[in-house]
């Protein structure tokens, strides 16, 4: 279990427990959080649940794939600290997380 | 009234039906939703069911939508395991098979696709198969163990997903298709000899241009797939995936608009303001084609049911999106983007030999339409084109040396 803040491209911020074994996404998507639409569920096919994760935890989150990392290169509001949220696996490590939404998944 | 306190209710609780209770929570709506499923659960994820759940990589818990409780939490008045018999436009309610009558301000239809039936003798044997339910996928699941022998009749998606988790849980598998190639009505020729190889690579069997005549068992019990010119193929059980028929019934039977499929326009509303129809059920614009066409696939479902709750809460609709697919067998990925209406070209980038290629569907210099296999930069940025109509270079675009961001002319 790790509590993550997810704060919407507003500023909203919900923050969720997330059990260990779901990715990132999930957390968000299970909790109807507006503004990650993970159009493929997890497949790491659409990059429709594109986050920003907050510089501190670029280690612990782990090294984007080749998949993920050309699916982010041609995103749309890409950042150095982009990644999809689908490819990130909760565990108690996560314990505060951050990620922040882009304006828009499309 | 506001619109925020409508009255919705939902027919069909798929992908479609269950995001669209999703959506018009996320919009702020919070009038009361009765979300109506004949499945005895809740809605959830049937893109897994043939491939990650298959082979026993997802279960069936993380495949839900949302959790159980959040229904009640959200004031989602979910019904499983119930029928809606009727829809009373006049009077602006359903009537279950119960005989209960449920009123509603706004409808949406969303009750998907039934996998079309052979209509041939022995289609009812125990053994054939069809995938689009959880229930069917734990019927084929218990029939694909260690050499098993699975006919696949249909080599489309479902048939070609199947057959590769098939073979990841070590079955024999024959694929029968009435085509003489492989995703004839979904896909490009260079796709379709592909797949067949990389297939045939992994020990699936093919029988192309073949017709099945029958099905014929012992006991009730499939024993094998009779072809047209005689031959039998041996099989434990068949799975049947030969395309899929609109559950448009209720719509035709309460005087809606239906050309294969439900009516609908940009805003996912039928030809009554006050009912709307979502996913696979509907025949819907194609404004970057400039025709009509029905969908069957997770992000229309879900665009639509964006589209729907847009209209419902008074809101801008989100930008048109192409249609776009992917599909996930052995270690490919296949992602597809548009629908490749009025191509006059196709061009190939990449090497289709090393697995790593995207076939461009080009219309003079607009893209209409891309199919990736493992090449994500070619489907984010084809798509992209796509989207905004502009036009490339068919040099560059032939040209793998050449990033995707340079090809625009």
């Amino acid at each position: 279990m790790a509590k993550i803040t997810y704060i919407e491209h507003d500023g909203t911020q919900h923050v969720i427990d997330v059990k260990t074994g779901l990715s990132v996404m999930e957390g968000a998507v299970k909790n109807n959080i507006p503004g990650i639409d993970a159009d493929c569920g997890g497949a790491c096919a659409c990059a429709t649940c594109h986050v920003y994760v907050d510089a501190a935890w670029k280690d612990k989150t782990g090294t984007p794939s080749s998949m993920e990392e050309s699916m982010l290169d041609f995103a749309e509001n890409v950042e150095p600290t982009s990644r999809l949220s689908c490819q990130i696996k909760v565990s108690d490590e996560l314990e505060g997380l951050v990620v922040r939404m882009p304006e828009s998944q499309h | 009234m506001q619109p925020q306190d409508s009255k919705v209710v939902i027919v069909g609780a798929g992908h479609g039906g269950g995001l669209a209770a999703a959506y018009l929570r996320q919009y702020d709506h919070t009038g009361l939703i009765v979300l109506i499923g004949e499945e005895p659960i809740a809605p959830y994820q049937r893109p897994p069911l043939s491939k990650a759940w298959l082979k026993g990589e997802a279960d069936a818990e993380s495949l839900k939508l949302k959790p159980d409780s959040w229904y009640a939490e959200n004031n989602v008045d979910l019904r499983l395991s119930t029928v809606v018999s009727e829809i009373n436009r006049g009077a602006r309610t359903v009537i279950l098979s119960s005989g209960e009558v449920i009123g509603y301000d706004h409808l949406i239809i969303a009750t998907g696709a039934r996998a079309r039936a052979l209509p041939i003798p022995g289609a009812d044997l125990n053994g054939v198969l069809e995938l689009r339910t959880a229930a069917d996928a734990e019927r084929l699941k218990a029939a694909i163990g260690p050499g098993k022998k699975l006919a696949v009749i249909g080599g489309g998606y479902v048939g070609l997903e199947s057959a590769a988790s098939g073979r990841a849980l070590g079955a024999h598998v024959m694929v029968i298709e009435r085509e003489s190639r492989l995703l004839a009505r979904v896909a490009c020729e260079v796709l379709s000899s592909f797949f067949q190889s990389y297939h045939e690579k992994q020990g699936v069997a093919f029988e192309l241009g073949a017709s099945v005549e029958a099905l014929e068992g012992k006991d009730g019990h499939i024993t094998g797939v009779r072809l047209a010119d005689g031959r039998l193929i041996e099989c434990d059980a068949a799975l049947v995936g030969v395309g899929a028929v609109p559950n448009e019934e209720l719509a035709r039977d309460a005087g809606l608009e239906c050309t294969n499929g439900v009516v609908v326009d940009l805003d996912a509303r039928t030809s009554d303001p006050h009912v709307f129809a979502i996913g696979d059920v509907t025949h819907r614009p194609l404004p970057l084609y400039e025709r009509n066409f029905r969908l069957e696939s997770v992000p229309n479902a879900l665009d639509q049911a964006k589209h729907a709750a847009s209209a419902i809460m008074g809101r801008a609709q989100p930008a048109p999106e192409a249609p776009w697919f992917w599909s996930d067998q052995y270690d490919l990925k296949l992602q597809i983007a548009g629908i490749p209406f009025d191509a006059d070209a196709i061009l190939v980038r990449g090497d289709v030999a090393s697995a790593k290629f995207a076939v461009f569907h080009l219309k003079g210099d607009l893209v209409q339409a891309v199919e990736a296999v493992n090449a994500p930069p070619e489907f984010m940025m084809g798509r992209r084109l796509l989207e905004h109509r502009t036009p490339v270079s068919r040099e560059k675009l032939a040209d793998t040396t050449i990033s995707m961001k340079e090809v625009a002319v």
